[in-house]
């Protein structure tokens, strides 16, 4: 569904220049739900906004649906592949009822129905129709991430890419996030591609996943082997310990892998 | 009576003198929609012992640490607050400025927001310890404070700009900076959330291995049940401004409140797979006071 071949995004040039994500290559079945694990500045997020089209520095290969995609997307593309932000405070407009907040990307796409779409869209995200009329600030943090999954959803996207959904939530509403993404790709066979940097969501939401680090691809794994702690690449393994807890004397074994 | 159930149960955990004893905390702020109560009759004492305070946003955890420095816009009542016996209640600036900072210091979340930009870390350590008297200079004080929250090169973050530091090793100045004055009691209100997880660790090592060989007592704000279970020795469990549950953290997992309970249920866990999170359905008579006798 998802076919990166070769990926590399520099950021800069001169002296500034980075290379975010370096000869990144992956490839995500169709109704798969795919993990992209890594701490701050592993480049996790920049592949995935690179397969957004939300940057024009990126070269290498990038293939939806089977379909080669260039620099500028078109409006099919978008109505097959949908985002989620981290931040549901910044991704609504301020100024915007709920109802045109999903209203927008039906306008865009010249759909009719808006209303009865508005109204279905709600009840998938399970919330009730008197939302339409409210605006971001009169929402909590889980409502109005449930906000920006039912715009990702309303076009009938066959992917979703998720950016840390749950990050800036209570684990109490992350829960509830994760529970109705989870329901929402069974309803619809969706393809999720779900950055984060908690390895327990990713092992939670996602049969596989890839950890990175400076913009290189360690290595690929099932979260059903987590368990037993069979990853092969000591940095991931180290990732996965220090994901369960403190402990004074594993610290001491942390290397700069 | 919060402390009435810790002293019988939790006693033999503690290092004999308490160092702060705070009975029936309250902080209240006044709105244009009336009167919030933020903190409700919160009571706790510590020794020289890692003091986890957890709960999610707006359980008043937060509120609690910043009420015990008196930094806090809301109106702080308690019938008791004292440090080292000495009451914190109503003190005047001045007596202030002889505890914040010197004798309790704070660690605040992200260092991005609480380092000065337009400062050095060296000028801002100097600082930090302007007042205390050592036979040593303010300069090579502060490289040895560097050292000790292990930063490999104090000379390079001495110089340097907070901008020119990472999330970790600012975070890491930031406690170098507390560390000047040689507190006896640190108040860290989540210190590595904006951290990565295995600096995270690095970090709260650090931390632990200060409580241990400074003897001070550390004040742990966090909401991560997780991280506060396989660091703290307590855990006090706050919901809707209240303490709902007090035990040692490593009994954590036999917890007895339904809050801490649907807590540890509904966070996805990497060794303990579960088909479904469990959804927690909140008690609004969780946030009220207990029936009288026990809980």
């Amino acid at each position: 569904m998802i076919d990166i071949d070769n990926l590399s995004v520099v950021f800069g040039d001169g002296e500034n220049r980075v290379l975010a994500v370096d000869q990144f290559s992956l490839r995500v079945e169709a109704g798969e739900s795919f993990g992209l694990v890594g701490e701050s500045g592993s480049g996790k997020s920049t592949v995935l906004r690179a397969v957004a089209g939300l940057l024009d520095t990126w070269t290498g290969n990038i293939a939806v649906d089977g379909a080669k995609l260039g620099r500028k997307r078109s409006r099919d593309f978008y109505a097959k592949v949908q985002m989620v932000f981290q931040d549901p405070f910044g991704s609504l407009h301020p100024k915007h009822t709920i109802d045109r907040i999903l209203s927008e990307p039906l306008i865009v796409h010249d759909l009719d129905n808006r209303e009865a779409r508005v109204r279905d869209v709600l009840e998938q995200v399970q919330l009730g129709p008197s939302f339409r009329f409210r605006y971001p600030h009169q929402l909590s943090g889980g409502q109005r991430q449930r906000i920006a999954i039912a715009r990702a959803l309303i076009l009938r996207p066959r992917i979703i890419l998720l950016d840390e959904p749950t990050s800036a939530l209570d684990v109490s509403i992350q829960a509830e996030i994760l529970n109705l993404l989870d329901d929402i790709r069974t309803q619809l066979g969706v393809t999720y591609l779900l950055v984060s940097h908690d390895l327990g969501v990713v092992a939670h939401m996602c049969n596989r996943f890839a950890v990175m680090r400076q913009g290189k691809l360690i290595e690929v794994a099932e979260s059903a082997h987590l368990g037993t702690g069979a990853l092969s690449h000591a940095y991931s393994r180290q990732l996965l310990l220090a994901s369960k807890g403190y402990d004074r004397a594993l610290v001491d074994t942390f290397a700069d892998l | 009576m919060v402390c009435a159930m810790f002293s019988t149960r939790v006693e033999n955990k503690m290092t004999q003198t308490p160092i702060l004893d705070v009975q029936n905390l309250n902080v209240r702020f006044d709105t244009p929609k009336g009167e919030f109560h933020a903190v409700k009759d919160v009571s706790f004492t510590m020794g020289r012992e890692k003091l986890a305070i957890v709960g999610e946003s707006g359980s008043g955890k937060t509120q609690t640490g910043r009420a015990i420095l008196g930094l806090t816009q809301g109106r702080i009542t308690a019938d008791r607050m004292t440090f080292h016996g000495s009451n914190l209640l109503g003190l005047s600036p001045v007596a202030w400025r002889e505890i914040r900072g010197r004798r309790i210091a704070m660690v605040m979340q992200d260092p991005k927001y609480s380092l000065n930009p337009v400062m050095t870390i060296g000028d801002q350590l100097i600082e930090a310890g302007h007042r205390h008297i050592g036979t040593i200079s303010p300069r090579q004080r502060s490289l040895e404070m560097l050292e000790a929250v292990k930063i490999r090169d104090p000379l390079r973050v001495f110089r340097a700009w907070p901008h020119e530091l990472s999330g970790g090793m600012g975070q890491r100045a930031m406690i170098a900076m507390m560390l000047m004055a040689e507190p006896e009691m640190l108040i860290a209100d989540e210190p590595t959330s904006a951290l990565d997880v295995t600096v995270r660790l690095q970090v709260l090592a650090i931390l632990d291995d200060l409580v241990k060989t400074r003897n001070m007592g550390l004040i742990f704000i966090s909401h991560d049940l997780n991280l506060v279970r396989t660091f703290a020795d307590r855990v006090l469990i706050m919901y809707g401004g209240r303490v709902v549950e007090e035990l040692p953290a490593r009994d954590l997992y036999s917890a007895t409140h339904p809050y801490t309970r649907g807590l540890l249920a509904c966070a996805p866990e990497v060794d303990n797979p579960k088909k479904r999170l469990a959804i927690l359905n909140r008690d609004p008579a969780w946030a009220n006071p207990p029936p009288r006798g026990g809980r």
